[in-house]
């Protein structure tokens, strides 16, 4: 359905949702207080926080708005032999291993420019791409459910799964990656 | 179409955009790095973080694509011109709607870190910091967004792709950037008081 170009109808169409949304986020927000003295103490996990948020925010958006187009078109079926599907899912782990080591050298490099890096190199790719491998497949895990929840209750999934997606992978990828701090570290 | 196929197209397509996003991303992670300062000195402000950067990209990716639809359905004209109505109205409705979540996501990090008994800095600091830093960032990605996709638009791109990849990367690295100045502006002005 079309919204009203004013301040009030754009207002009424997506604040409810940018508030739940928002709700969600202060819940990511609040993991990464709990690991906040860790964060403070290897300023490279802290340079790590936005982009593997945003990475993993991505890899689920994108996946979500594919499988919705998909969908839309007729040409999804929720069955693992699926080629959509399968493709897609493959594609997401394929993109995770290609990028976390790339992020995991970009922050490395980055804060040990500006000083104060404690952590190595080694150590640092090891937590990006296990985190990422790890975020690769929640993300497949909760895009298929949102959008297979989205068809059964017949909602529009470029509506919700998009929003829904992208808010709960940024959540998963903090709490991947403090789950990763402490396994590695 | 085997699996092989589908997964190659998906990557192809996929892979620019993200690559542009983690630039930004790693640049705004290079600005967190280095207000270590700040974080120390209000407590809450690094649980305020993630929600404050996921408004940017939800506020001003609806943006970006409620304008480009706009573009397609010709009900808005390719150009800047503060004449244009239903522009303005659009980013006056996301400057609102900006600032609106933002302080909504500093009063709930002040309500549930008090609720848990952790220390938590004043809530009008909180806010402060989050309505300051979501006007500089608001202002600036409503720029951003609205100049880059009538640009797109204009040169004879689908501003639709352009929207996401630019949003994300865009998004991070100036609310980051403001979030810090921000920070500084408010510990500045408690300093004084």
């Amino acid at each position: 359905m079309a919204t009203a170009w004013t301040v009030r109808a754009i207002s009424r169409a997506t604040l409810p949702v940018l508030l739940g949304l928002t709700l969600v986020e202060v819940g990511s927000g609040l993991v990464l207080g709990r690991f906040e003295a860790q964060l403070l103490r290897y300023p490279t996990l802290l340079t790590l926080v936005p982009v593997t948020i945003g990475t993993a925010g991505n890899l689920g958006s994108i996946l979500a708005a594919r499988l919705s187009t998909a969908f839309h078109l007729g040409t999804l079926s929720f069955d693992p032999g699926d080629e959509a599907l399968a493709g897609n899912a493959v594609a997401t782990v394929a993109l995770s291993v290609t990028l976390f080591p790339v992020v995991g050298v970009g922050a490395w490099a980055l804060t040990a420019l500006v000083g104060g890096g404690r952590l190595s190199a080694g150590t640092v790719v090891t937590i990006a791409l296990a985190s990422g491998i790890g975020l690769a497949l929640l993300a497949v895990a909760v895009t298929v459910a949102v959008t297979y929840v989205a068809y059964r209750l017949e909602l529009d999934p470029d509506d919700v799964v998009i929003p829904v997606v992208t808010n709960v992978c940024d959540v998963l990828g903090v709490v991947v990656l403090f789950a990763t701090v402490q396994v590695v570290l | 179409m085997t699996v092989r196929d589908a997964a190659w197209s998906a990557y192809r397509e996929a892979l620019p955009a993200l690559v542009a996003s983690l630039v930004g991303g790693l640049l705004a992670g290079l600005v967190l790095g280095g207000m270590r300062a700040e974080l120390q000195e209000f407590s809450g402000l690094l649980v305020l973080v993630p929600a404050l950067l996921a408004t940017r990209g939800n506020v001003y990716g609806s943006l970006g694509a409620r304008i480009s639809t706009a573009l397609h359905q010709g009900l808005v004209e390719p150009r800047v011109r503060a004449g244009d109505e239903r522009l303005r109205a659009a980013v006056a409705a996301a400057l609102a709607n900006g600032l609106l979540a933002s302080s909504f996501a500093a009063v709930a990090t002040f309500g549930v870190l008090t609720l848990l008994g952790g220390p938590v800095a004043p809530l009008p600091v909180l806010v402060a910091i989050a309505v300051l830093s979501g006007l500089l960032s608001g202002v600036t990605l409503a720029a951003v967004v609205v100049t880059a996709v009538f640009a797109g638009y204009r040169r004879g791109r689908d501003p639709d792709t352009l929207v996401g990849p630019l949003v994300t990367t865009t998004g991070d690295v100036f609310g980051m950037l403001f979030l810090l100045a921000a920070a500084r502006v408010v510990l500045a002005a408690t300093g004084v008081v």
